[in-house]
């Protein structure tokens, strides 16, 4: 089984969370919302593992 | 010319009963005659029990209510001796679609697998079910069946005593006292009878209304499931357009909370609304209209000492799935076998409680999955309408999307797994789909269009495939149904898999026992004892 990562994973890390900022430029408060579900829902499907994304709900519930 | 529902089938006449001192007694009184309190009586007359069912009505229900029956309820219908009507009737489709705004996002196939006797689905007015049965009730009854129903009747009073029920049944003669051995209430999500006895029926209330209407009209749409989500005919709500027998069609049309139900329900206002719909050109006659308010909830308990409750008066659905006759008839199925053995003396009364436990069971499975469709199709929140758009949205491009749209998760019968009445799987290697707590699956036998259901008796059977048994069995004075059948194509599939042989024990419901690799005296005994309650 897979475990959920929470230690650093990304190669280019502010390169990524650049992307996720201009993916929102100039996008309204609902476009935004509806993005980031989107977003959420594809890659909730690409990580496909019900335990992992569990755990990631946790996780983002209360971060320790 | 009336229609069927406008017919008094079974009109109020005075009966003996109403005037024996001390009051008659009866071995089974079924309250309600809707479809779940005639497939009770129809299934206890033919294995020779009396039924009566009292209703307060004299007719078939108004308007189509329940339309969609699933293959498993047409296949208690065959062993009820009335399925193939039900099929020539009613509508068979197979595919759905799914509309967001004025864009197709998703199709779906219902995909019947091939090799079962009945479709996966027909669309029959409720009326026109419940009619089919109220026929075959009559001709057992022309047979000397001891089944009847009594119709103007409406029970008042249920007195639940330790060895029988006293009913006051109120009639247009004046009110008498009638006694059973055992009460089904099959009296609706409603039921007075659960309210007589001031038990509870509690769960969710989904704070939205849906306007039902049946439709007749000459129109050129497919046989076909098309639900909408946010149409532009009913902005911000959804929609729901299915086809019937007699060129009659319901419509669904949610309203949202804060609507003025009468107001709505007149035609000026109707008639508007489904036009916006259909177009102005479509002529088309409103045969009934209804609002209605989704309610998830069931009882604590079906079982009340001898008072029994079946379908909606036990356990009430949200629509969107086709799970409220469909399960009420699988109510029937799993307790009127049990209530035959306990008459009979073949079982312990505490095989009555795996009803409850059973049924319950599927009950819960049923209101999961209803009010998962229900939280998907009326969100509940800001948020969750912004999960919902975007799953709909991503469907239209993306195949992983799809099956998170829920416009309804379509009735499939319920599987006992975890039921006491079950013995461990003893043939692991053969398909889960037929492990102990399974509804039999269907499979043609041979290519002369006869099936395994057909062979399945109200007993229970012993089912040997490639494998021998004794020609007969009996077991505690049960004699069981003996098959056995060499297993090839779907049968070998479905009930083999990697196993070269296997022996099955079924259910006079039709679902699994035991299975093993190869008769044993024993093993089958132990089984018999458990699935009867002895253990």
């Amino acid at each position: 089984m897979t475990k959920l990562i929470l230690t650093p994973n990304l190669a280019r890390a502010d390169d990524t969370y650049a992307a996720l900022l201009a993916a929102h430029e100039g996008l309204s408060k609902p476009e935004s919302d509806a993005l980031n579900a989107r977003l959420l829902l594809i890659l909730i499907n690409h990580i496909g593992d019900q335990d992992v994304i569990k755990a990631a709900l946790t996780a983002a519930k209360r971060p320790t | 010319m009336n229609k069927i529902f406008e017919i008094p089938l079974y009109p109020y006449a005075r009966h003996p009963d109403q005037d024996a001192t001390p009051p008659a007694r009866r071995k089974v009184v079924i309250v309600g005659a809707g479809p779940v309190g005639l497939a009770a009586a129809i299934d206890l007359a033919q294995q020779g029990i009396e039924a009566v069912i009292l209703d307060e009505n004299d007719r078939v229900s108004f308007g189509s209510r329940a339309i969609c029956f699933a293959k498993r309820t047409l296949e208690i219908a065959d062993r009820l001796g009335c399925g193939a009507p039900l099929v020539d009737k009613g509508v068979q489709w197979n595919v759905g679609k799914v509309f967001m705004d004025e864009r197709q996002v998703y199709d779906f196939n219902l995909l019947p697998e091939d090799g079962h006797r009945r479709p996966a689905f027909i669309n029959l007015q409720q009326y026109y079910f419940e009619d089919t049965l109220v026929s075959r009730l009559r001709a057992l009854e022309a047979k000397g069946a001891p089944i009847s129903i009594r119709g103007g009747s409406k029970v008042t009073s249920v007195e639940n005593n330790t060895d029988h029920v006293r009913l006051v049944v109120q009639t247009p003669d004046g009110p008498y006292t009638l006694d059973a051995d055992w009460l089904i209430a099959c009296d609706g999500a409603n039921s007075p009878t659960r309210q007589i006895m001031g038990l509870d029926f509690v769960g969710r209330v989904f704070e939205d209304n849906f306007l039902i209407a049946d439709v007749i009209m000459d129109a050129e749409f497919p046989t076909e499931r098309w639900f909408w989500f946010d149409p532009p005919f009913n902005k911000g709500q959804s929609a729901l357009l299915h086809k019937q027998p007699d060129g009659v069609w319901r419509i669904d049309l949610q309203l949202g909370w804060d609507i003025d139900k009468v107001e709505e329900k007149k035609p000026e206002n109707v008639i508007p609304r489904l036009k916006a719909m259909l177009g102005e050109a479509i002529e088309f006659q409103l045969e009934w209209v209804s609002i209605y308010t989704f309610q998830c909830r069931r009882m604590e308990r079906f079982r009340h000492g001898r008072v029994l409750f079946a379908g909606d008066s036990a356990h009430q659905v949200s629509p969107f799935g086709a799970r409220g006759a469909n399960s009420g008839l699988q109510d029937t199925d799993n307790l009127i076998w049990k209530l035959r053995l306990v008459i009979d003396g073949h079982a312990p009364d505490s095989l009555l409680d795996s009803y409850d436990h059973e049924r319950v069971f599927g009950a819960d499975e049923n209101i999961l999955n209803s009010s998962r469709s229900t939280d998907f199709i009326t969100p509940k929140s800001a948020q969750s309408r912004i999960f919902r758009d975007a799953v709909l949205d991503l469907s239209e491009h993306h195949a992983f999307a799809r099956p998170l749209v829920n416009s309804g998760r379509l009735s499939m019968p319920c599987t006992y797994d975890g039921s006491l009445l079950n013995s461990p799987d003893a043939l692991p290697q053969a398909p889960a789909r037929t492990r102990p707590g399974s509804p039999c699956p269907d499979a043609p036998l041979g290519t002369d269009g006869t099936y395994l259901l057909d062979r399945l008796t109200s007993g229970f059977t012993l089912l040997a495939l490639n494998t021998p048994v004794p020609d007969s069995l009996t077991i505690d004075g049960l004699a069981l149904n003996i098959q056995t059948l060499r297993a090839e194509g779907a049968l070998a599939a479905r009930y083999l898999g990697e196993a070269p042989q296997g022996l099955y024990l079924i259910r006079p419901d039709q679902h699994i026992a035991a299975r093993w690799p190869a008769y044993d005296e024993t093993a089958v005994k132990r089984a018999l004892a458990r699935a009867t309650g002895k253990e």
